[in-house]
């Protein structure tokens, strides 16, 4: 900081000239440089680094070139936890948006109640991870749950292997949506309501201005909350690891999980690394092609 | 009722279905918090009776006192304190001066260099945990309140949000000062941040609530139950109180009321930063 001080009133500063302006940028710079530097770029490229070495948590012992990718490429427990992370972004991502949008209609439609049910609905997303798992624990337990009393079951939910990560998809949906419902609202107010009492004017109502005025112009929203949606369920990993620890059979064991526990529970940090390189080139590649889909649906329509 | 237009019918039809719709979805969505409620305001024997009731048949706060008096929730909520407040205030000191950098001087590789920090945008923090745990441990800072804060620091999107709002604000304003003969420093605190109030209060606010709800990070470099973050502690409940639900369902809603409390105080401002932060405001 004292540093900065010094740096930035040292001479008059007059002309817009790269060489006048380069110091105190520098300066100004150098707090974010340092820890972009120190957290992000150098753990970056260690990433790649430690993918390509047998190392532990504490020592890196040699360079082994691609074989911890080669290994990976025919590990069936990446595979399935891979699967499982699909699996979950199957169960998330539509879901998560369509209700992000329901919502936000109801919210934009009553204007009376809208701050009760904006609050309502975004509250959860404000939540700590285990807010929200610690009562879904309490609330799917299989013989004093509510959920269990309400459908007259004894389901053990969180132990059984079809319901499971169904059951904690259910959870994030719960926590998450509000976000979602965010984005629409933002999208819905920003539409001029001129749009619709012109098509008022010509007789349009209800569903038709809905298919015709609304729905078009929140494609774009659309599209970036599909986008912001399937990246973070790619990333989950806290609302399994705290409800399910990956049970029941492994049948909840993502991606992050089984990094997690090459990582530290095996303490197979090369290994580990390869499956986070792999890990970003999922996440990277899916929001590419997922984003060339929408654009191209978009395209054909118009 | 029966000469009503089919237009006003129609809207009529369509209301009733959104409130309907409005109503149970808002019921849905407040029935988890107000069952934890009632299972946290019931002695601990009521949780696990064969009979059910919606409402305690006898209402306490013994299960609050418990927790509060047993775990080390009050310990937790301190270090999250501490810990949110400590990423608050150095993301947006660093992210301002940053900001400021990128978007009113003129430097060589300024445009290269913006487009690095945003390159954090692509690579998920979650890939980065296993270096960056090498490096905390070799550092000895496993277990260390710099540990858990300093990793939560580099925000691209703060920086993005700033940057974005800086570069509207029309260049006389900054001329004027420049020609004042204040320095970058000055003229950022005194000329740029009074009218940047409102984004700056916003993203703040976001960047607490975010570094409070942080559960990954300091799962990995907290060990020690005293260092602990409530998201982090709140995993350890099981141990700490048992499978006591009313104590549980106490230690979920005390560990809520922080965030809760600062998104229904600050509400306008929680929206706003979330939406500067997608991008789409």
């Amino acid at each position: 900081m004292e540093h900065t001080d010094i740096a930035v009133t040292a001479g008059p500063a007059s002309a817009r000239s790269p060489r006048r302006e380069g110091l105190p940028a520098l300066a100004l710079l150098a707090p974010f440089l340092l820890v972009f530097l120190l957290f992000f770029l150098v753990p970056a490229v260690e990433t790649f680094w430690l993918s390509l070495t047998e190392s532990s948590l504490t020592r890196t012992n040699a360079f082994v070139g691609l074989a911890n990718y080669a290994t990976l490429v025919r590990d069936p427990s990446f595979w399935d936890a891979l699967g499982n992370t699909f699996y979950f972004s199957l169960l998330t991502v539509i879901p998560l948006t369509a209700l992000g949008l329901v919502m936000a209609l109801l919210v934009n439609r009553f204007v009376r109640a809208q701050g009760w049910l904006q609050g309502v609905f975004f509250l959860p997303f404000v939540l700590p991870i285990s807010v929200m798992t610690l009562i879904a624990d309490w609330m799917l337990q299989p013989s004093s749950g509510v959920i269990n009393h309400i459908l007259g079951s004894q389901r053990p939910w969180l132990a059984d292997p079809a319901w499971a990560l169904p059951a904690v998809a259910i959870g994030t949906v719960w926590w998450t949506v509000g976000f979602n419902m965010l984005l629409f609202l933002a999208g819905l107010r920003n539409i001029p309501a001129e749009q619709y009492e012109a098509a008022a004017l010509d007789g349009a109502r209800g569903w038709t201005l809905f298919a015709h005025i609304t729905w078009p112009a929140l494609r774009p929203v659309t599209t970036t909350c599909l986008i912001l949606q399937l990246i973070a369920s790619l990333k989950v990993f806290g609302q399994t690891y705290i409800l399910t620890s990956g049970g029941p059979f492994n049948t909840t064991r993502v991606t992050l999980h089984y990094m997690y526990e090459t990582a530290f529970t095996q303490s197979d940090a090369g290994y580990a690394a390869a499956i986070a390189m792999a890990f970003v080139a999922v996440v990277i590649l899916l929001s590419l092609l997922q984003a060339w889909i929408v654009r191209w649906l978009a395209r054909r329509d118009a | 009722m029966t000469n009503l237009s089919p237009n006003l019918r129609s809207n009529l039809f369509w209301t009733v279905v959104g409130a309907v719709s409005a109503i149970l979805l808002a019921a849905l969505w407040a029935a988890p918090l107000l069952w934890a409620l009632s299972t946290a305001l019931r002695p601990e024997l009521e949780t696990v009776s064969a009979e059910f009731h919606w409402l305690p048949r006898t209402w306490t706060l013994d299960a609050f006192a418990k927790t509060l008096a047993a775990g080390n929730l009050v310990r937790w909520l301190f270090n999250s304190a501490l810990v949110a407040l400590s990423v608050t205030v150095v993301t947006m000191a660093v992210s301002l001066m940053a900001a400021y950098a990128f978007s009113q001087l003129r430097f060589r590789g300024r445009g290269l260099l913006f487009a690095l920090a945003m390159l954090a945008f692509l690579v998920p923090f979650e890939a980065l945990l296993v270096p960056l745990f090498r490096t905390m441990n070799q550092l000895g800072m496993i277990n260390s309140y710099a540990g858990i804060v300093l990793p939560q620091v580099v925000s691209p999107v703060v920086i993005y949000v700033f940057k974005g709002f800086f570069d509207a604000i029309p260049a006389d304003f900054r001329e004027a000062a420049v020609m004042d003969g204040a320095g970058p420093l000055r003229v950022l605190w005194s000329v740029y941040l009074p009218i940047s109030g409102n984004i700056v209060w916003a993203m703040a606010i976001v960047t607490f609530i975010a570094a409070w709800n942080n559960f990954l990070w300091p799962f990995i470099i907290v060990t020690s139950n005293d260092m602990m973050t409530v998201p982090l502690g709140l995993t350890q409940t099981y141990d700490a109180f048992g499978v006591r639900y009313a104590q549980l369902m106490a230690a979920a809603l005390l560990g809520a009321l922080p965030v809760a409390a600062a998104y229904i105080l600050f509400q306008r401002k929680v929206t706003q930063g979330f939406l500067a932060a997608s991008g789409l405001k």
